[in-house]
Parts: structure tokens; C-alpha cells; sequence
């Protein structure tokens, strides 16, 4: 299980005193770049009157109550994995996106060279 | 630890959420300096040490404590905490004969403005299922023995409410400062998974 907190044998992610990983403030808050970009873009969607907090917040507990009743292993689990599906739930409900077109743009974005994002500034 | 799995196993995750906000911004939906600047706050500014500010004035300040377990909304605007996910607030006193631990068994609703987001284990399916089924045997496992005649009661914020616990004053704190009291208040015993600190231990980092 990749988050160990209830694991009595070990000790949990909070607990890993001077090993733990940095925080800003006193926080692990993400666990990879794409979660807090995830959770970024959706609160600037609210901000920005696209939809309303708890719509998203019913869609996400469906996306987590589909996960829960799926009965998968512990190591399946991803809580951003879970926001992800709700907001584009939320993004095609409204509209805002078709339903394939994430799915499209993620494949091309993958097609990409490796090192496509490794600039350096005295490439010609 | 995730990293490894996720570029591993779920390359597909990163790369969905960059096609998301590419599309969102060229459609005119989203500003990406918008999502930095969102991002920083929380990542920097709101956290856990704005809860302890909250209780250490309550340990020190009986006036403040009484509009603090009245009125939790006010009573942390106050000392300038508001926000998105902090619209109704209401403070749980943890006293020698009751001890209150929060979880959200839906989702992860949580206090961001003076919590900053959920740690992983708030959010994960053992958590959410077992601390109402048995939740003398979580504490436990996450380190907080609780004496039997000690009664537990567990808050479910799957409502628009948002709970904060107030920890007991621990003994030996009598003499210190207001500043040197909030760094005995941590995150988890502000979720009630824990006991504020002893004077007597060592800060960790």
C-alpha cells in the first residue's frame, strides 16, 4: 500500500520525523506535480463561476464511492485519481469539453519526442 | 513512495490533467498563472499553522475560547482565517472525559483555511470506513491510547460543516508564551488523532 498510515507496522508519512520529505508548511500536501496542478485548475473553475464547489463535491464522492464499492487493493487507491474522473465529469456535463476530447489531447501530448520539454536556451 | 508509480504505472494521470488544462486555457476557461498562483497559496500559506494560532489563543484567552466554541466561523475570522472550504466552522473542545476525532466518510471535506488540505491517510478508504466503525483501535494504531472511561465521539463532515478540534491545554504548558504554545499544536491533533504536544518532547521538523 503506497500510504502506510494505518499500517501499525510502520510508521506513517507523517511520522517520519527528520526523513520527512520537505513542507513549506508543516504539510505534505501533493504527492506529484499533476495533483496540485489537478486541484489548482479546478478551484480556478469555481473562482471563476465555471461550476459550483458542490457540484463537484457530489461527483467526487461518486468517484470515490465507485473506487470504495470496486473493492480493489489498497494500492489502487489514488484520491486524485478519483478528482480527476469527477472533474471532467463536470467539465463535459457542462459542456465546457466533449467527451473524447481529453482523451485526445492526453494521447497526442504522449506522442511527444522525449526531452520535448528540456529546453535549453542556447539550443538553435 | 507515488513518484515511481506514477511515472511507472500511471503515466496516463499526468499527462490527462496537462490535456485538461491546455484545452481549458486555449478555450478561454482558465489563466495557468491563475493555477500557479492558487497552487503557491496552498502550498505555502495555508496549512496547519493557522489552526494552531486559533488554539493557542483559545488556551490563553478564556473570552476568545467561549466566542471560538459559539461561533467558529467568527471567531477564526478574527484572527483573519476564512475562506473556501471554511464557511461554517464548528470547534469541538477536547476535555479529560471527551475526546473528538473528524472525518469526512464521503470524501475529504476538511478545514482548508486553517488546516491547509487533507494529509493522504484522512483521504484513504481505511480511514474514512474504520474510524466510525472502530475508532479506539485507529487511535491506536495511529499512536493515541485513550483510557476506556475516556468517551469517543467521531464527526462526519459530509455536510457543508467543517470541524475543527480544540486539544487540551497540555500539562506543563502553564507558563508558556502564546507563540510558544502553537508549536506544541499539531495537524493531527487538530483532526483529533492526536494530543497536542508536551512541552517536555522535542519539536520535530
Amino acid at each position: 500500500m503506497d500510504e502506510p498510515a494505518l499500517d501499525p507496522s510502520k510508521p506513517s508519512l507523517h511520522q517520519l520525523g527528520p526523513a520527512a520529505p520537505p513542507r513549506r508548511n508543516g504539510e505534505l500536501v501533493f504527492e506529484a506535480p499533476w495533483e496540485s496542478r489537478l486541484f489548482g485548475l479546478t478551484l480556478a473553475l469555481c473562482q471563476g463561476g465555471h461550476f459550483e464547489w458542490e457540484e463537484f463535491r457530489l461527483l467526487l464522492i461518486a468517484e470515490i464511492g465507485a473506487f470504495d464499492a470496486a473493492g480493489l487493493e489498497p494500492g489502487a487507491w489514488s484520491y486524485y485519481a478519483c478528482w480527476r474522473a469527477a472533474l471532467e465529469r463536470a467539465l463535459v456535463s457542462k459542456g465546457i469539453l466533449g467527451p473524447l476530447e481529453v482523451e485526445a489531447r492526453a494521447r497526442l501530448l504522449g506522442a511527444r519526442a522525449p526531452g520535448h520539454d528540456h529546453h535549453h536556451g542556447d539550443e538553435r | 513512495m507515488s513518484g515511481e508509480r506514477d511515472q511507472g504505472g500511471r503515466p496516463d494521470l499526468a499527462l490527462r490533467v496537462e490535456a485538461l488544462e491546455s484545452l481549458l486555457a486555449e478555450k478561454g476557461f482558465l489563466d495557468p498563472a491563475q493555477v500557479d498562483a492558487i497552487v503557491r497559496h496552498y502550498e505555502e500559506d495555508v496549512g496547519p499553522m493557522n489552526g494552531a494560532r486559533v488554539v493557542a489563543r483559545a488556551w490563553v484567552d478564556p473570552a476568545y475560547k467561549a466566542r471560538l466554541l459559539a461561533d467558529g466561523t467568527a471567531a477564526i475570522a478574527e484572527l483573519g482565517f476564512g475562506g473556501p472550504q471554511g464557511e461554517s466552522m464548528v470547534v469541538l473542545e477536547n476535555t479529560p472525559a471527551v475526546h473528538n476525532v473528524v472525518v469526512c466518510t464521503l470524501c475529504s471535506c476538511y478545514p482548508w483555511p486553517v488546516l491547509g488540505l487533507p494529509p493522504a491517510w484522512y483521504k484513504s478508504p481505511a480511514y474514512r470506513s474504520r474510524i466510525v466503525r472502530e475508532p479506539r483501535a485507529v487511535l491506536r494504531e495511529l499512536g493515541l491510547e485513550l483510557p476506556p472511561q475516556v468517551e469517543v465521539r467521531v464527526w462526519d463532515s459530509s455536510s457543508e460543516v467543517r470541524y475543527l478540534v480544540l486539544p487540551e491545554r497540555p500539562t506543563g504548558s502553564e507558563r508558556l508564551s502564546e507563540e510558544a504554545l502553537r508549536s506544541l499544536v499539531t495537524r493531527d491533533a487538530m483532526i483529533g488523532v492526536a494530543k497536542a504536544r508536551s512541552p517536555a518532547e522535542p519539536t520535530r521538523g
